[in-house]
């Protein structure tokens, strides 16, 4: 177990390896920057020209069978000079990325590990560093000094900030790692903790800024080499032939392509490598390779079990004349980690008009994305498949989304479980509210305003006016969910979704809220749809209620049906589990947790749970059953109901 | 001669020295010609400066916008963005401005290639030789600033307060360019500090390619002739533009965040 503590995560260089060879892309980039280096490396060999040897006979003459890539003006080859010329470029380069890393990596070390004033003096150091541009700094000190080295000196001096604050943040994790910890108990020096035990770590994301910063430098050098600052002429850089090309640009355009290329090149093949490096590490304990081809496999399985549904069992059923929303079989798709789930599954339920609808159900029961779906508001990767969404005689489900934003605000609200992070955090309230009144009901400014203020005061907030002009930020959580309920009620809708409107607040606020959005229910007739997990604010404030568990809807009744008698198992237990309902002094839990979508069980979802679950209810997926007028359960033994208790006593 | 430039005393007397003028508005004068550097710098700061504002606009417009449409519609797009944003990066400005010139201007005749025409003689003579110079120099921030909106638009979008607007009957259009671009906005504009100074090596370099008389071409041309106090005038020239714009770019984080506006 202590082993374990202090146990060093080993470098796995072979799995690296084999994680690289798997993107072709980095493959190629790596190829290629291992040919340019060779290539110039031994271009004395290689080159078929001398750089410098003229030939004034072919001048600028392009491609051609004797100068594969052509000649510049004075008859020189090009290919030729690009080899002689890369080694100008690259050495320079490389000189840059040395100081770079040179004083970079042990000041991001140092900074990390020793922390306090040293930290600070390094971190308002690069500070300052990172603001100065770095053409100019470069070209004050060619205007001093003569020769590219001391140029590429001060270039990897002036680009260390970026390389100083990641080996820093790299530095700091690893530092409280315990097996770190372990070895500085033991007794081992400093400097051996950093050189042993910190630097393996943060080689990683060291390599990742080496290859951007050595993209950088690559460019750089161009550019000086372009101004003339890297070498003499004749003999020949990236940047200077690109200068000399310049010159010659209206007698030869060809003649800027091979060098502006081949920096080019460069550039993308070493930011490939850096990429692919960072994804690497990043990845490293993730089986996202594995998930891409799971997600394909489950998606077309999930295809083949919504065709062979057989729960559309009350398709049939007749939409209640007084109903103001119908769902029937309503069907949610999420797709995730784990591939396509079904997160609601042929939920059906009527919203009459003017009543408070409870929806009761743990968390994780698919309530929450049941009520954005009939919003039309699902997250990303979320989507409905199946079923039917009335509202008022309109079909909801398939409706353009151009359509269906016209009805939201205007005839369905959404009150939501957060009010801090529901409301826009740059705008004042009253903006938002007049934008909102102004959207909906096309209001001249002074009048938004006007109804801005009096819906903020129908929201019980004390100062209206002071809560106009006030940000989000600037509200407690209590205000800011009245806010958001006057913002909700800005175009009279005739449903209100409120999804766990008072989980968030404080027990005080919790009741205010549920005050007042029953008072507005009776105010503006308004029907309300309730999402809680909360027995008491059903209990409180719902006409009917229904019950949902694992994603399908298990019981709808009227609140006094629920609360004396349930006719679903899980209601039951549900019930007994809640401290203000349950009598005796021991509060008793359901047994288990409720199953992730992806462990759902074929017969009844509730029966690993259920202590009166019989043989059959494991066997097939159970239907949701009227049992009379508006009660439904999706139990097989509703009349079993209570004998787990009785028996008990 | 030494006694002259004073270079018989110690280097950081001679720092001092130069320090008192130069808090004075005194930058000495050109070793090649002796005139004044103040005079020579401040006769080219309004091209450099134009060549700034220009590319900053041109950044925001096609930076942020690209951003905002790739955010919105994704796909396809996103990855036509992602290989553009590649490019922008990768190729160096001074040899996208041979490119544009040899297209352009030698090819096509359709923008000058070298030098800008002055303002006052003929104003779109003026945008046309404005323009391959800024399309140079705003390929590289247009690359950053584009994935930066695209990345901040996307998590604004995903955001819980979105949700609210869209449920309380927003339209899409209102959603998107005000509410979601402006707390997008907020992390674009602190990388756009970060950008400018970078902004400022490229005129240097740009200016050489299009033979524009501003600052960056005055300082190269001293550095080949060894004229210090020109080079050092522009980069104290060039450390208050940073200065400066830091400056804006806080007033207008300020501006945008309610959280940090003062009281």
């Amino acid at each position: 177990m202590m082993k374990d503590l202090f146990w060093r995560p080993p470098s796995t260089s072979s799995g690296i390896a084999r994680k690289f060879l798997s993107r072709p892309l980095a493959c190629i980039a790596f190829a290629y920057v291992s040919i340019l280096v060779i290539a110039c490396t031994f271009a004395p060999l290689i080159a078929p020209y001398n750089p410098e040897s003229e030939d004034l006979l072919s001048v600028l003459s392009g491609p051609s069978q004797l100068h594969l890539l052509g000649t510049d003006e004075l008859g020189r080859d090009v290919l030729s000079r690009l080899l002689f010329g890369g080694q100008v470029t690259l050495l320079n380069s490389l000189e840059a990325v040395v100081a770079f890393s040179v004083i970079g990596v042990p000041m991001g070390l140092i900074a990390g590990y020793l922390g306090g004033r040293i930290d600070r003096i390094v971190m308002s150091a690069t500070d300052i560093v990172q603001s100065l541009p770095v053409i100019i700094v470069l070209l004050v000190v060619a205007a001093v000094f003569t020769g590219s080295l001391p140029l590429m000196i001060t270039l990897g001096l002036v680009s260390s900030p970026s390389i100083i604050r990641v080996v820093r943040v790299a530095t700091l994790s690893v530092k409280s790692e315990l097996y770190v910890r372990a070895a500085e108990v033991v007794g081992l020096k400093k400097f051996q903790v950093l050189r042993r035990h910190i630097f393996p770590q943060v080689v990683a994301p060291m390599a990742v800024q080496v290859s951007v910063f050595a993209a950088a430098a690559i460019t750089i050098e161009a550019a000086l080499g372009y101004l003339n600052l890297d070498v003499s002429p004749p003999s020949p850089s990236w940047g200077s032939m690109i200068a000399e090309a310049a010159t010659v640009i209206f007698r030869q355009p060809f003649l800027i392509i091979p060098s502006g290329l081949i920096i080019v090149f460069t550039v993308i093949a070493l930011g490939v490598l850096g990429d692919a490096i960072r994804d690497i590490w990043a990845k490293k304990d993730d089986r996202s390779d594995i998930d891409t081809g799971q997600k394909k496999r489950r998606s077309r399985q999930t295809k083949v079990t919504v065709t062979q549904s057989v729960l559309d069992e009350n398709s049939s059923d007749p939409t209640p004349p007084d109903s103001l929303l119908s769902v029937r079989n309503l069907e949610v798709m999420i797709n995730s980690r784990e591939g396509d789930l079904r997160i609601v599954d042929h939920v059906s339920f009527d919203v009459k008009a003017g009543e408070t609808l409870g929806v009761v159900g743990e968390s994780g029961c698919g309530k929450s994305i049941m009520a954005l779906a009939l919003l039309g508001l699902l997250p990303s990767g979320g989507r409905i498949t199946g079923g039917s969404v009335v509202f008022r005689g309109q079909q909801l489900v398939g409706m353009a989304n151009k359509e269906r934003s016209k009805l939201r605000g205007r005839h369905i609200g959404l009150v939501s479980q957060e009010p801090m992070v529901a409301l826009d955090p740059v705008f004042t309230v009253g903006s938002q509210i007049k934008e909102v009144l102004q959207t909906l009901h096309r209001s001249n400014a002074r009048e938004a305003k006007r109804d801005a203020l009096e819906l903020l005061g129908r929201a019980r907030l004390p100062d209206p006016r002071s809560i106009f002009d006030s940000f989000p930020h600037e509200l407690s959580g209590g205000m800011a969910q009245r806010a958001c309920i006057a913002i909700a009620l800005a175009g009279r809708p005739d449903l209100l979704i409120a999804d766990e409107p008072t989980t968030a607040l404080d027990v005080t606020v919790q009741a205010e809220i549920l005050d007042l959005l029953l008072s507005l229910n009776n105010e503006f007739k308004m029907s309300i749809l309730l999402v809680t997990h909360d027995w008491g604010v059903i209990a409180d404030s719902c006409e009917r209620t229904a019950v949902m568990y694992a994603g399908q809807l298990v019981e709808l009744a009227t609140v006094d049906e629920i609360f004396n008698a349930p006719l679903h198992p899980y209601t039951e237990g549900l019930l007994a589990s809640n401290p203000y309902l349950s009598e005796r002094g021991s509060l008793p839990s359901i047994k288990g947790v409720v199953p992730s979508p992806w462990e759902w069980p074929e017969g009844c979802r509730f029966a690993p749970r259920c202590p009166y679950a019989t043989e059959d209810c494991t066997l097939a997926p159970i239907a949701a059953r009227a049992i009379s007028g508006d009660r439904v359960t999706r139990c097989l033994h509703p009349e079993r109901i209570g004998e787990a208790v009785t028996s008990e006593q | 001669m030494e006694r002259q430039l004073g270079l018989n005393k110690p280097v950081f007397v001679q720092y001092g020295h130069w320090l008192y003028k130069a808090l004075h508005g005194n930058l000495g004068a050109s070793l090649q010609n002796k005139q004044s550097v103040v005079e020579m710098l401040n006769s080219r700061l309004t091209v450099t400066l134009t060549l700034i504002v220009m590319t900053v606009i041109a950044v925001s417009i096609v930076g942020v916008g690209l951003g905002v449409v790739s955010a919105v519609k994704g796909g396809l797009l996103n990855r036509i963005i992602d290989l553009l944003s590649w490019l922008g990066l990768a190729v160096p400005n001074f040899w996208l401005g041979l490119v544009l010139v040899s297209t352009f201007s030698v090819t096509f005749h359709l923008f000058p290639a070298l030098g800008l025409t002055a303002l006052s003689s003929s104003p779109v003579g003026w945008l046309k030789s404005l323009v391959l110079p800024v399309v140079a120099l705003s390929a590289a921030p247009i690359a950053v600033v584009m994935r930066q909106t695209r990345d901040a638009m996307s998590s604004v979008l995903d955001g819980e307060f979105v949700r609210t607007l869209r449920a309380s009957g927003l339209t899409e259009r209102s959603i998107v360019l005000r509410h979601a671009l402006k707390n997008a906005s907020l992390p674009v504009v602190s990388v756009l500090g970060v950008l400018l100074v970078s902004l400022l090596g490229g005129t240097v370099i740009v200016e050489n390619v299009f033979a524009i008389a501003g600052l960056g071409s005055l300082a190269v041309s001293a550095v080949s002739a060894h004229d210090l106090p020109v080079v050092e005038g522009v980069a104290v020239y060039f450390t208050l533009i940073v200065i400066v714009v830091n400056l804006l770019v806080d007033i207008a984080y300020g501006l945008l965040s309610p959280k940090v506006r003062l009281r």
